[in-house]
């Protein structure tokens, strides 16, 4: 009875062994779903996740029982409402061990990071002044720092990528030196899965004393992520994509940054006096949330958040290491090219592929006959794909309720891809 | 497990469009061309180069070029043989026919080997490569040059 495990292992395995998904997977009425006459097997969450009925629940219970505007009127539902809604940005602060007076709800992440370049780098930064970006960035983390960089005077440069698909940190401590004052990451790549080592970048960027924000939508949603331990300036992810409502995305950043940052929106809600000529704000971080925020989607967050640390992020990412090692065994045989770490380290969920002269487009379309559902195409990284000298990418991506059988459906499907598409040859 | 294709054929990847996508017709750059167009899915990062020469109202000649999945090309192909020799305002006439077929659920009928691309039809996210080289020909028979994407007009 006694099997002697390392005290290193032990906790990875049991993480792994008590995860039962097929009990996860029946919190999620769509994984039920049916394409033509194949079940559904979604391989796609890294453009959006599936929801659990925790979820749905928390949404339709808000618009049932307690709709009402926020922050507003005396009645009842509107304290109600409004009591959701800030308990909303407490949870969803404590799901990232953050301070909830530097959380903001924004539309997507994309809104978040444009927040950033809006109000701290075209606002707050000089003629002259550096920010630093990488090759990896999906185009949220890219064409807002553009804009940003054209009307303010900004130099834009870039950290570029080993053969791996790691950045290349020789270039990033070359750049994260005087001009630089802002440095802003991906955490996990959409692309190639990769996982960048944030704290050492944060690190290198404060020693030259400049800021770091991260897009976290990768990595949020997958394992345990604390700004304070990464020691971050600002963070941004969408709710959608850890199992949360759609239109529901969130920046983080450092109070006291958020205070002397001016305005990105104004309106409604992030007001303290109006006067004809001119206003004052609200504290933060109201005051970056101008308008009726989307309530029903933050609480429904927040419910997501309950829901994924009742598991465990921690498992999940167990969960989804064993998943990915799976992913790429089969990748591997399939004898198709990934773009990317090729082992399971420091690498997530999402991994992208090319088939030789078979387009991604192609591959989509007929895994979608057997009902796997992945993703084809630039993935919003068109930088990325030109170095890495690809038009479009197939990108088949996991999260907590994907199954080995489902990993193992790809694979078939790639079969079928290579008997439609490959019995005489590639084209000229 | 039975090898080997299917004996029904594939009612997306039909025989025809995999002939043409192995073996493209057409395909390259004119040089010189009097008219040249870029088309562009802005989705997809796809692109097709169309260069063309008209002379007396014809096309005398066509080719394309650029990267694209199986549809894109064998569509590119397909379009390049179906349109050589024709005046301009039958080319137009055939890009319109082709384009109410696959946008409008309009029939096959006259259209010849096109017919194959139907199927196509009935994937909506597909639509847009099937016809990307079609909006091409016909910003470059109306205008000369250009560049065209999925994004514009004529698809929505």
């Amino acid at each position: 009875m006694s099997i002697t495990v390392p005290p290193a292992a032990r906790g990875r395995l049991s993480l792994e062994a008590d995860f039962d998904v097929e009990a996860v997977r029946a919190d999620f009425p769509i994984l039920c779903r049916q394409i033509g006459d194949r079940p559904l097997v979604y391989l796609d969450s890294a453009a959006t996740s599936q929801k659990p009925v925790q979820v749905l629940d928390a949404v339709e219970r808000y618009y049932r029982e307690s709709n009402s505007n926020v922050h507003r009127g005396a009645h009842t539902l509107g304290n109600e409402a409004t009591e959701l809604f800030e308990n909303a940005r407490r949870r969803v602060a404590a799901f990232i061990d953050a301070d909830p007076r530097g959380l903001v709800f924004t539309r997507n992440a994309t809104e978040s990071l444009n927040l950033v370049a809006s109000s701290y780098a075209r606002e707050l930064l000089r003629p002259g002044d550096r920010i630093v970006l990488t090759l990896m960035e999906h185009h949220s983390n890219l064409v807002p720092w553009q804009l940003a960089a054209d009307r303010a005077g900004l130099d834009l440069a870039f950290v570029g990528l080993t053969a791996e698909g790691r950045l290349d940190m020789e270039i990033a401590a070359r750049l994260l030196t005087e001009p630089t004052k802002l440095l802003a990451v991906v955490h996990q790549s959409n692309v190639l899965g990769t996982v960048n080592p944030i704290r050492e970048l944060a690190d290198l960027a404060h020693a030259c004393g400049a800021l770091i924000a991260v897009d976290a939508c990768q990595s949020v949603p997958h394992m345990p992520v604390s700004v304070r331990e990464l020691d971050v300036d600002f963070l941004a992810f969408s709710g959608h994509k850890a199992c949360g409502p759609m239109g529901g995305g969130v920046l983080w950043a450092r109070p006291e940054l958020l205070e002397r940052m001016p305005p990105f929106l104004g309106g409604g809600s992030m007001i303290q006096r109006v006067e004809l000529e001119r206003s004052t704000w609200a504290e933060v971080p109201n005051k970056f949330e101008a308008g009726t925020p989307d309530v029903a989607s933050a609480h429904g967050l927040a419910a997501a958040c309950d829901y994924l640390d009742g598991i465990g992020r921690e498992r999940i990412h167990a969960h989804e290491q064993a998943l990915v090692r799976h992913l790429l065994e089969v990748l591997d045989e399939a004898q198709v090219d990934v773009q990317g770490p090729r082992e399971a380290v420091e690498r997530g969920g999402a991994v992208s592929f090319t088939m030789g002269e078979i387009h991604p487009h192609d591959i989509a379309t007929i895994l979608d006959r057997d009902g796997v559902a992945i993703r084809a195409g630039h993935h919003c990284c068109q930088p990325l794909m030109r170095r890495l000298g690809v038009t479009a990418t197939a990108r088949a991506s996991v999260y907590l309720y994907t199954t080995h059988a489902e990993v193992d459906a790809l694979g078939a499907g790639l079969q079928e891809v290579r008997r439609i598409l490959d019995p005489s040859g590639t084209p000229r | 497990m039975a090898a080997g294709p299917s004996p029904v054929e594939d009612e997306l990847y039909r025989e025809i469009i995999l002939d043409h996508w192995r073996n493209p017709r057409r395909k390259g750059h004119l040089e010189p061309a009097d008219v040249t167009v870029e088309g562009y899915n802005p989705l997809c990062g796809d692109e097709v180069l169309l260069t063309m020469r008209v002379r007396e109202g014809s096309v005398e000649a066509i080719a394309f070029d650029g990267h694209g999945c199986s549809i894109s090309r064998a569509s590119a192909s397909m379009m390049c043989e179906g349109v050589d020799g024709l005046s301009v305002a039958d080319a137009a006439d055939l890009v319109r026919r082709f384009k109410a077929m696959m946008l409008e659920g309009a029939g096959a009928e006259d259209l010849g080997d096109l017919e194959a691309l139907q199927g196509v039809a009935r994937i909506p996210l597909r639509i847009k490569c099937a016809v990307l080289p079609w909006n091409a020909l016909l910003e470059g028979l109306e205008r000369g040059e250009g560049t065209v994407t999925t994004e514009e007009g004529p698809l929505s």
